[in-house]
């Protein structure tokens, strides 16, 4: 039986509008993802990194506006454009550009790399880079939460792309049958990869969960209350133990699919410099902050304070990927398998 | 010492190691009836939260292994015929086999899966194979293949107290065949052969199913005079290199038996790593007596023409050792 918990299901998460506070804690996420991806964008440009980076710019609202709810004690799986979930679940910055680096010092010891950022300590289970591989390991560890009982909820995130693997159908199916405490978020980004969703996908994506009577709302993306406001509801219910919900939130893929993609797309194109140009005037950073301004929970003085508090973060992480040591490399034979107990 | 059935000594792993830690959760298609009869019962016994049924949705039951093992929990996941691996083999290739190694250490995966392996029922290509190849090749997965009940329930038991995925691969169609089992706490080691008869002349490293034709096998080349010795490897990964180098040292001939298909089969893998470690403690070639590289049929005739037997270990033997067959009167 799963309960709801004190302080997880306090007012706001069913509350229509985030306190000043946890506004401005939206916007410190938002503003950390995209100064963390911006940074990376530059120095994989720069052939500082080792390996693809997936970028989330222009869909940190989804993040932030989820993960608000959520403590290190819930789940959450994350795709191979993982770097945003990571951070908005509490993972530290330092940990993550040090992995990215593939340091020793990286939150995974430099052996999984961007597109596997985990800590499990904070319910971290980790991007992932099979497109839907988070549908069943969420589920799983939905099935964990609901067996201990303690109001706990998992959150998988996953993208339109996935939402055409057969998994999806398969646990949305067992999720609802067994009730599980999991709140699937599909963040229909516009693009499977370099092919654009309308392509390959039939249907509202919400629907999918609707034929299972699930609970599904279909949110604004880049609207961070809109995001805020569907998670909170879904979330305050599975830990109430009604069971799972499916949130779409529509938004934007402003960067490729991995950077450096100029190079494996020639000269072949997918979409309209002037469509990335219309999403732009949508980014969800730029409308909170008029948003938090216009209703004077901070001033331009204060956001921009927070904003260059949380750029110097970015730097200092940078700085302290690029100071860590190499990777060990013998920790590819050694970490195979966890050390069994004597006797 | 109790003589029970083989997959009566799975079904006795299981319950004992449920009621030693609750944090033993059962599910699988058809695990509540259980028609493998591994798990008949258990239902009855331990209830909904800890045994359920689940839909005919492989891909999604090998991924939740992950997510529930990372929630804490020790996942046995029964998947009745190996061949149904290939339906869930994105999270055993890509996350189960890989999140330790991926996360830097961060994840442990207790997780037990369980299927049979093999032909020889006549359930044609689909419910035969023998598929721990795929398995071995992966790198961050126990794999062990019980050929008796003892080694069922040991392997078992050690399987659910492993931190670490491990797949319980039980010989189809010798589930029901009798075997001794020792009274009390039984658990049998990952990575240890069982010597099953001891010999000078030839070692034959027989896996699983294998068994019993390459014990028959050694049985007729006895009264020709031929001494063998015959190795279980009991689990393919880890394996007991040092046990098999041991007994090819005192034979200098080996011969593997593996009902896998030949290509890449666990018995390529081990004739390469005698060949690299043993070369000087051999008199002559290794052989290799496989499944060829077919689809099982259906028709047991064609069946038993394509999985190894008696016969064929036997004459790979005599090949060995430069010996033609002796025709009894």
């Amino acid at each position: 039986m799963t309960t709801g918990q004190l302080g997880e299901t306090s007012a706001s998460q069913h509350a229509t509008e985030p306190t000043p506070e946890e506004a401005l804690r939206l916007y410190e996420t938002m503003v950390l993802i995209r100064g963390v991806e911006e940074r990376l964008r530059d120095d994989s440009a720069a052939g500082k990194l080792p390996g693809a980076v997936h970028l989330y710019i222009g869909e940190e609202a989804v993040a932030a506006g989820v993960c608000a709810h959520l403590s290190a004690r819930d789940y959450a799986t994350s795709t191979h454009r993982g770097h945003g979930h990571f951070l908005a679940k509490g993972g530290d910055v330092r940990a993550m550009m040090a992995e990215i680096w593939a340091k020793r010092e990286g939150i995974c010891r430099g052996m999984g790399g961007s597109m596997h950022v985990a800590d499990t300590s904070k319910g971290i289970l980790g991007a992932n880079g099979i497109v839907g591989a988070g549908l069943s390991i969420s589920t799983g560890a939905a099935f964990g939460a609901k067996l201990d009982g303690d109001g706990k909820v998992s959150v998988c995130f996953f993208g339109d792309g996935a939402s055409n693997q057969g998994a999806l159908m398969e646990c949305l199916n067992i999720s609802t049958l067994w009730q599980l405490p999991v709140i699937f978020v599909c963040e229909n980004n516009g693009f499977s990869e370099f092919t654009p969703a309308a392509e390959v996908t039939a249907g509202r994506i919400a629907d999918r969960a609707r034929a299972f009577k699930m609970p599904a709302a279909e949110v604004d993306g880049n609207d961070v209350t809109d995001v805020w406001r569907a998670a909170g509801e879904a979330i305050g219910r599975a830990r109430d133990g009604g069971g799972p919900s499916f949130i779409e939130a529509r938004t934007y893929r402003i960067q490729g699919h991995f950077e450096f993609e100029a190079i494996v797309l020639g000269t072949g194109r997918y979409r309209a410099d002037a469509e990335i140009d219309a999403w732009r005037q949508q980014d969800p950073i730029a409308r909170y902050r008029a948003q938090l301004v216009a209703a004077g929970t901070a001033s331009a003085a204060d956001l921009d304070a927070l904003e260059a508090d949380v750029l110097s973060r970015v730097e200092d992480a940078v700085a302290y990927a690029e100071a860590g040591q190499p990777a060990d490399p013998e920790l590819a034979e050694t970490l195979m398998f966890a050390p069994e107990e004597e006797g | 010492m109790a003589r029970i059935r083989l997959i009566q000594a799975i079904h006795d792993a299981v319950v004992e190691e449920m009621a030693r830690d609750p944090k033993v959760i059962v599910y699988g298609e058809d695990v509540e009836l259980s028609i493998v009869g591994d798990l008949r019962g258990v239902h009855e016994q331990f209830g909904h939260d800890r045994i359920r049924n689940t839909p005919i949705c492989e891909t999604t039951l090998t991924g939740m292994a992950v997510g529930l093992a990372a929630a804490g929990y020790h996942v046995v996941l029964q998947m009745m015929f190996s061949n149904f691996m290939y339906t869930g083999m994105d999270a055993i290739g890509n996350q189960m086999s890989k999140l330790r190694l991926m996360t830097g250490g961060q994840m442990e995966l207790p997780i037990t899966i369980i299927a049979t392996i093999g032909g020889g029922s006549a359930n044609a290509a689909q419910h035969s194979d023998t598929a721990y190849p795929m398995l071995m090749n992966l790198g961050g997965l126990n794999v062990a293949v019980p050929a008796t009940s003892a080694d069922a329930k040991g392997l078992t038991k050690t399987a659910i107290r492993s931190k670490n995925p491990c797949f319980i691969l039980e010989p189809n169609g010798r589930g029901g065949e009798l075997g001794d089992v020792p009274d009390g706490e039984y658990l049998v080691p990952l990575g240890k052969a069982a010597v099953h008869r001891e010999g000078d002349d030839a070692t034959v490293v027989a896996i699983g199913r294998m068994l019993k034709p390459a014990l028959a096998a050694a049985t007729a080349l006895e009264s020709e005079g031929v001494n063998v010795e015959v190795i279980d490897p009991r689990t393919l990964v880890p394996f007991d290199e040092d046990r098999v180098l041991r007994s090819v040292k005192k034979t200098g001939h080996l011969v593997v038996v593996d009902e896998a298909r030949e290509c890449c089969s666990a018995a390529s893998q081990i004739a390469a790593v005698v060949a690299e470690k043993g070369f000087d403690l051999l008199k002559g070639p290794i052989r290799r007596v496989t499944t060829p590289n077919v689809a099982m049929p259906y028709a047991p005739n064609a069946e038993a023409h394509v999985i190894p037997d008696g016969p064929r270990i036997a004459g790979a033997v005599r090949q060995l050792l430069g010996r033609t067959e002796k025709v009894l009167a």
